[in-house]
């Protein structure tokens, strides 16, 4: 499980550093550290999501913009990524923590 | 993990727009990262739970040494609202609304619905039972997510080992 994230460059904090080495299979590694067993569709819906709007800044999107883009509700996000779902949404995409405080 | 987990209380006593803001933005960043919010609210502060004050929060330029021209993006330096004009009827509404837009400006939603969006996020709201005592307030005055009224030793027992915040 760890060999796929072997070569991944990661901060301090468990963020990667590159987000264009982001793979789904890193993706559900990282999940899996953090608690989530399974990415569900809604769990891609969100990722996809932070993707492609956080791909060029590298920074992931905020949970506000989250909702607001994917149409899933706060209670959604908190459910899909319970206890701190800014960090572990960010972790997972492969993107850097929020910039932006909502 | 097996550690504990982290926790953050704020009491809110205030209730002018711009002192709902600090436990809204803070408690939000809280829950995102992970960490058990409550809210505690009491006095004034009781306005930001209250459902007939709760979107009409104000901002008063009377005595708000803060208040400059400049963030009107008037060249003005450091001139403030002169005392004069600050008590000029409809001087409160212009400067609530203008803080409402600044507000909006960094995407920051209105209070109803960002403290709507930290009762998803699973904060607890409480409300102080002398206050409400004293304004005559029951559960009914409060907005739905609201969780009880409890005494200020209430509060001590339920924020054990957690961080407080006072705005």
């Amino acid at each position: 499980m760890t060999a796929v994230l072997e070569n991944v460059a990661l901060n301090d904090e468990g963020f990667m550093t590159d987000p264009n080495e982001w793979t789904k299979e890193i993706a559900e590694v990282i999940a899996k550290q953090e608690g989530i067993e399974t990415l569900t569709e809604d769990h891609w819906k969100i990722i996809d999501f932070c993707r492609e709007t956080g791909l060029e800044s590298g920074a992931a999107p905020t949970l506000r913009q989250i909702t607001t883009g994917t149409g899933l509700t706060t209670k959604d996000l908190f459910k899909l990524f319970p206890k701190g779902p800014a960090k572990k949404v960010a972790k997972i995409s492969g993107l850097g923590k929020p910039e932006g405080c909502v | 993990m097996t550690e504990e987990n982290r926790k953050i209380a704020f009491i809110c006593s205030k209730g002018d727009l711009d002192m709902a803001y600090p436990a809204l933005v803070m408690g939000w960043a809280a829950l995102g990262n992970g960490i058990d919010v409550t809210i505690f609210f009491t006095f004034w502060g009781m306005d930001i739970i209250n459902k007939k004050r709760q979107t009409k929060l104000e901002l008063s330029p009377v005595g708000n040494t803060s208040m400059k021209m400049s963030m009107m993006g008037l060249p003005t330096g450091n001139l403030g609202i002169p005392n004069w004009m600050a008590i000029i009827p409809g001087m409160t509404a212009f400067t609530s609304w203008f803080m409402k837009k600044k507000i909006a400006g960094v995407e920051a939603p209105p209070v109803d619905e960002y403290l709507q969006m930290l009762v998803d996020g699973g904060a607890e709201l409480y409300a102080c039972k002398m206050s409400v005592d004293m304004m005559n307030l029951s559960m009914d005055d409060f907005v739905e997510g609201v969780d009880s009224i409890v005494t200020a030793a209430d509060f001590m027992d339920m924020t054990e080992g957690a961080q407080i915040v006072f705005i």
